[in-house]
């Protein structure tokens, strides 16, 4: 379990695991890469043995996506995904023993990606519970902003989980404030004003999100949506904390399988020294 | 922008309604013998239910979207226009009709129908359609999108985008742009370009989830038209808003035509939208018994149904929580009803609020209840209804059999006793479903082979 000490104004404080993640990174002088996984696509099986290779060649965090009947923030090639682990019977519960196979065999900071209501139907306090059980790093809440979050916020403080809130290119000053304040861990910048998927280019607004969420206050921001190349890291990595890539690894997995996602790995890991920027 | 925080997860908590309605922090208003109003409730909470579920790339739109319908409620020439173009544009105020011989079956009782039949576009979508489109062009939008099940919501989008000179795609489930090719062309006719939706179950909630990945790829120039009193804030108090004056209309005109207050007011729940605007004009009459029905499909206990807040669990999807058909892991279950406009998942979340405080009840009827008060009100009024309508129709029959039976032990006259029923919509784009459903069609024919698809003719 994570180590709670009392900071300065008073509020509990917990050894973040992304935030650990991200800083190891740091100190090697380069972004942290964060790569996305839907949960039992193909197999359960396959998504514990790809999210090793992840850790294994490059990953510093690890995303594992809950697939849902509703992923209204998805591209295509997620949506395929999660459909067929769905149509597999995939079943909630089963995150738990992807993340536990994942921490078990890496040090990479594990944390789940999922759209709000399987956790509320699980309940906040138990999914966390077993989250924190299975030794996930925290929870990445797509369709959940900071205003509905207060059982959430309870539930990670009680648990020593990461809360990681998105911001975006359309967020007010005040939102982009209180978003951050809300967050633990790192903040999620969505780099553009869509859905997720592969694009030829970086947007131009990331960098202006990322430069507003540190203006707020963030210490940690990583950038995602439309990330699928080494070079596209390598842009990225000059300006924020961390990389995160989902579409063209599930792609990869979806292609050629766990292979192909550690050699993908390997490659998007090559953009992360700023130096090479 | 300041947001209430609500943190009551469960439905059914133990304060009083009172309080916890008052939890929405809404204005005390006149309400009767000083309780307070559930009249204007303004969200974002409507008791635990409501709130925005929604991606942080949405809430500018969100908060955009409700600053302007604020100003524009609060604005003369914004409210004239909404009126001129009801009474111009839309025919209102819609008639209330006596169904006299339609009431023998039930009872005995008086029973009155709100016409929204007779609507251009011939059901109560177009208050809600005008009044965004109205306001899409005041935040200076140039296009608006919409989902549609069998595609009534995206007929009366695309009329408001035709009148109002904006651009309109419609998003539709692929498998309803097949059954519904007639309300395609319809669309089209009009000027909207209709996007068939191959995601998921290829139904209405994958036509939305649609619509929401348009909204936030294009929210600079796009109005999210949202059909129904669901969603995120402000959408189910401001659909609730425009639909409004069905209630508003049906409350004077019964007062007019009988002297006094209905004992029952009956509306079909699918979203919600035409039902809370009928429910609305009465909230705050304690006399009034209030009742919404549900699509019950083939009947509740066969799973195929659509019957969200009789067998439903609070959940959050598309924006608000509500009500919700989910399976154990909080994935949504696909509904089922003979009427499209019924076949949605969820419900409003007002709904949702209203049920558990036990102002209004909430009750599935079934797909063969509702198809016999379709073929009776043909028979006895020469008024074909919308099988959406229909539903409310068979509840009241129901309702109506149960006052004439309190009537009786109360030694009183059935007679007395008064039934208002929101006829939503015209039933012309149900033919085919009817004929089919009685068997009216030559098995050689081409109709009865489009008819076994559920399609139009």
């Amino acid at each position: 379990m994570s180590t709670v000490e009392n900071s300065a104004e008073g509020k509990l404080q917990f050894a973040s695991k992304s935030a650990a993640a991200i800083d190891r990174a740091r100190a090697q002088g380069r972004a942290a890469l964060i790569g996305y996984l839907p949960a039992g696509y193909p197999s359960v099986e396959d998504t514990i043995a790809a999210g090793i290779a992840l850790a294994e060649n490059g990953a510093d965090l690890i995303e594992i996506g809950i697939p849902y009947s509703d992923p209204v923030m998805d591209g295509q090639v997620i949506q395929a995904a999660t459909t067929e682990a769905l149509a597999k019977g995939f079943h909630v519960g089963q995150v738990f023993d992807v993340v536990r196979g994942i921490t078990s065999k890496t040090d990479a900071a594990v944390l789940v990606m999922t759209y709000w209501n399987p956790v509320v139907r699980m309940g906040v306090d138990e999914f966390s519970r077993r989250l924190a059980e299975a030794g996930g790093a925290g929870l990445i809440t797509p369709d959940l902003i900071p205003d509905e979050a207060s059982e959430w916020m309870a539930a990670s403080d009680k648990y020593g989980l990461d809360r990681v809130f998105l911001v975006a290119p359309s967020s007010s000053s005040e939102r982009m404030k209180r978003t951050v304040d809300a967050s633990r861990g790192f903040v999620y910048a969505v780099s553009i004003m869509g859905v997720t998927g592969a694009r030829t280019s970086v947007s131009s607004a990331a960098k202006d999100v990322v430069a507003a969420a540190h203006a707020a206050g963030a210490d940690r921001v990583c950038v995602g949506l439309g990330v699928s190349n080494a070079g596209h890291v390598r842009e990225i990595a000059a300006y924020a904390d961390g990389v995160i890539v989902g579409t063209a690894l599930v792609a990869a997995i979806g292609e050629g399988g766990v292979d192909a996602v550690a050699s993908l790995t390997k490659e998007l890991s090559t953009g992360l020294t700023k130096e090479e920027a | 922008m300041v947001r209430l925080m609500v943190d009551a997860p469960t439905a059914g908590s133990d304060e009083s309604p009172v309080d916890a309605f008052l939890e929405g922090k809404r204005p005390d208003e006149d309400g009767p013998q000083g309780a307070p109003s559930l009249r204007h409730a303004p969200g974002p909470y409507f008791g635990s239910y409501g709130g925005r579920w929604m991606p942080e790339s949405l809430i500018a739109a969100l908060d955009e979207l409700e600053d302007t319908f604020e100003k524009a409620k609060a604005d003369p020439e914004f409210t004239a226009q909404i009126a001129e173009l009801n009474k111009n544009y839309s025919g209102r105020p819609s008639l209330l009709t006596e169904a006299k011989r339609f009431a023998e079956h039930a009872g005995g009782v008086r029973i009155f129908l709100k016409r929204e039949d007779l609507n251009h576009t011939g059901s109560h979508k177009i208050n809600n359609v005008l009044g965004q489109a109205l306001l899409a062009k005041r935040m200076g939008k140039t296009r608006v999108i919409a989902e549609t099940g069998a595609g009534q919501h995206g007929v009366a989008s695309a009329t408001a985008a035709a009148l109002l000179g904006l651009e309109c795609v419609v998003y539709m489930g692929a498998e309803d742009c097949r059954r519904q090719a007639l309300n395609v062309a319809r669309m089209e006719l009009l000027g909207a370009t209709v996007i068939p939706v191959t995601n998921g179950s290829q139904t209405l909630k994958d036509a939305i989830n649609e619509a929401l990945r348009d909204w936030v790829a294009n929210v600079d120039n796009t109005h999210y038209l949202l059909g129904t009193a669901a969603g995120a804030h402000p959408f189910p108090a401001m659909v609730r808003y425009f639909h409004e004056v069905i209630g508003e209309e049906a409350r004077a005109q019964i007062l007019e035509q009988t002297g006094r207050l209905p004992d029952a007011v009956c509306a079909c729940i699918g979203g919600g939208s035409n039902a809370i605007g009928i429910f609305h004009g009465f909230l705050d009459d304690p006399s009034v018994k209030i009742y919404g029905f549900e699509a019950g499909g083939e009947g509740v206990e066969t799973g195929r149904h659509a019957a969200t807040i009789t067998l439903g669990k609070p959940g959050v999807l598309h924006g608000a929580r509500s009500y919700l058909m989910q399976d154990d892991d909080g994935q949504t279950i696909e509904s089922h009803s003979i009427s499209a406009g019924l076949d949605y998942p969820g419900v409003g979340p007002e709904h949702s609020y209203l049920a558990d405080i036990g102002r209004v009840s909430y009750e599935p009827i079934t797909d063969s209840e509702a198809m016999e008060a379709f073929r009776l009100l043909c028979r006895t009024e020469g008024i074909i209804p919308a099988i959406e309508s229909a539903h409310a129709l068979a509840g009241a029959i129901k309702v109506g059999q149960r006052l004439a039976a309190e009537a009786a032990e109360s030694a009183g006259d059935a007679s007395e006793k008064i039934v208002l029923v929101n006829l939503s919509g015209r039933g012309d784009k149900d033919v085919a479903t009817a004929a089919e459903w009685f068997d009216l069609l030559d098995k050689d024919s081409p109709e009865h082979e489009i008819a076994q698809e559920g399609e139009q003719l």
